[in-house]
């Protein structure tokens, strides 16, 4: 079978699951929805659901892109210096130790029920993957290239810039799928503790008037958003590590 | 065991006769003196004195662990000796004059074969010269590979794309480590003629644990052996460079150093 159509056979057997449970079981809806219900929701408040996605989304790709620029910045400048890397590396296992989720409130209450508090969310969960994944790769030079750089006479930056960096390039991918597959968790999470809008304020809005349908329709426009995402990254990345075979 | 080779070898007079001189270059001769390489108290080499002869092949044939490649990486620079002094025959320095290969290609997974050709020239920042790479990746038969990934290529073209970018560098000192240990003994063969033919005139040290490689490149074959280590006389083959592995001189120097190295590890064990 094709690659490609795997996960939507997987899909469908999943749904056919589904629809046998909550056929055969007996639940009561608010319990367990069954799928048509669930569509019919999904067709019926399209407008609705359409956007409260686009600002999970948004904050979503955000929370990605600065948490992927702060801790590639972080891996680059620990490169650089040693000094900086005394410093930047506690704050960098206290950025993972730290219980991001236990924080929320205290992220609402400083960033507000906007959209910033989520990014910032993010941010905080895909700051760790990017830096540790990113410093390793940048570390972990072949020696053989450093030398043979060393000896064409190159400088310190030429050799960070053209060596280290592009040889770092799958490590940075590594760290970078962890990344897109823990960013929405960071949204949703910050939604979830206080907000106005996004797919998670409609499920907490939901499950809190016992409109499961309504909530299962929201998940499942989060695990599409989540898995689209996960598969344009790789995508990317892919486009870019053309060269090193190991990193699809 | 070692003065028996020695002694059967010509004086270094009569080694200058058969110097298979081509036309001179200007590429300086490297003078190594009273050289010392100690880590902590244990010392792999001290008061080593080598004369790297302009525009020639220098093999130094050795086994592994026995210092060989720490020697090669002080020459480059890229390692600092515990004592003793490198100096080039026209008094200037050394270190933007060689060109390193090392014992892999060490080419650069995410460049095309002409962009490793040319890695020299985009490391520093400077322009590239395609007509340049062009020319050198013709010399080593690989013209029509441009645009591969070193992934695409076989052992053997790697390492001759590696030769290729010795060239485009147009260093006078080109120092190899190895470099054709990874290939198998064919290929070995061919890219060991290539790697005469086109760093002819050069000035060359060539570092290799392989008694044939050893032999059929050389002008000058020292041994590095013992520990400390201590380096040989002078051991000249005769013919010049690149000699056939047929060659019945070189096979019967080749038997002896085998012989030499033999004993030499077996005392090291």
């Amino acid at each position: 079978m094709r690659n490609a159509t795997r996960p939507f056979v997987t899909a469908a057997v999943m749904i056919a699951l589904w629809w046998a449970i909550a056929h055969l079981s007996g639940l009561p809806d608010y319990m367990l929805p069954k799928p048509e219900e669930v569509a019919a929701i999904l067709q019926k408040k399209y407008a609705f659901l359409f956007e409260h996605t686009l600002v999970t989304v948004s904050e979503i790709l955000l929370g990605l892109l600065c948490g992927t620029a702060l801790g590639s910045l972080c891996a680059i400048l620990m490169m650089l210096s040693p000094v900086v890397q005394r410093w930047l590396s506690p704050i960098l296992v206290f950025s993972q130790a730290m219980p991001v989720f236990a924080i929320a409130p205290l992220l609402v209450l400083w960033f507000g029920f906007g959209m910033s508090s989520k990014i910032v969310m993010a941010v905080l969960i895909i700051f760790f993957p990017v830096a540790a994944a990113f410093y390793d790769g940048l570390r972990r030079t072949e020696p053989g290239w450093l030398e043979l750089a060393q000896t064409m006479n190159t400088s310190k930056l030429g050799i960070l810039l053209r060596v280290r960096l592009p040889a770092a390039l799958p490590a940075f991918g590594s760290g970078l799928r962890v990344a897109a597959a823990v960013a929405p968790i960071g949204a949703i999470v910050g939604e979830w503790v206080g907000s106005s809008a996004g797919l998670g304020y409609v499920m907490m809005n939901a499950n809190a008037q016992v409109r499961t349908d309504e909530m299962f329709a929201a998940l499942l426009i989060l695990s599409a958003v989540a898995l689209t995402l996960w598969a344009l990254v790789n995508l990317m990345l892919r486009r870019l590590l053309f060269w090193a075979p190991d990193s699809h | 065991m070692l003065n028996t080779i020695f002694a059967s070898r010509p004086e270094e007079s009569s080694v200058r006769e058969n110097r298979c001189d081509g036309p001179m270059s200007d590429c300086p001769a490297i003078y190594i003196r009273d050289l010392k390489l100690a880590y902590g108290g244990h010392v792999i080499f001290e008061g080593l004195d080598l004369d790297i002869e302009a525009g020639r092949f220098t093999t130094l044939l050795g086994t592994s662990g026995v210092g060989k490649s720490s020697l090669l990486k002080i020459v480059a620079g890229l390692q600092a000796p515990t004592g003793g002094t490198i100096a080039a025959s026209d008094g200037k320095p050394i270190s933007h004059r060689i060109a390193y290969m090392g014992q892999q290609d060490l080419l650069f997974p995410w460049l095309s074969v002409v962009e490793n050709v040319m890695l020299g020239s985009r490391l520093r920042g400077d322009r590239r010269d395609p007509d340049r790479a062009m020319h050198m990746l013709e010399q080593v038969g690989l013209a029509d590979r441009r645009d591969a990934l070193p992934s695409q290529l076989s052992g053997g073209m790697r390492q001759r794309t590696a030769i290729a970018r010795t060239l485009y560098e147009s260093r006078p000192i080109v120092l190899m480590d190895e470099p054709f240990s990874a290939l198998d003994t064919f290929t070995r063969s061919k890219v060991q003629e290539l790697a005469a033919e086109t760093l002819a005139e050069r000035t060359v040290l060539l570092i290799t644990h392989d008694p044939l490689e050893a032999c059929r490149l050389g002008h000058r074959l020292f041994v590095l052996s013992g520990s400390p280590a201590k380096l040989s006389p002078p051991i000249s083959v005769p013919g010049c460079p690149p000699r056939s592995p047929e060659d019945l001189g070189l096979l019967e120097t080749q038997a002896e150093l085998m012989g030499t190295l033999l004993d030499a590890h077996t005392a090291a064990d």
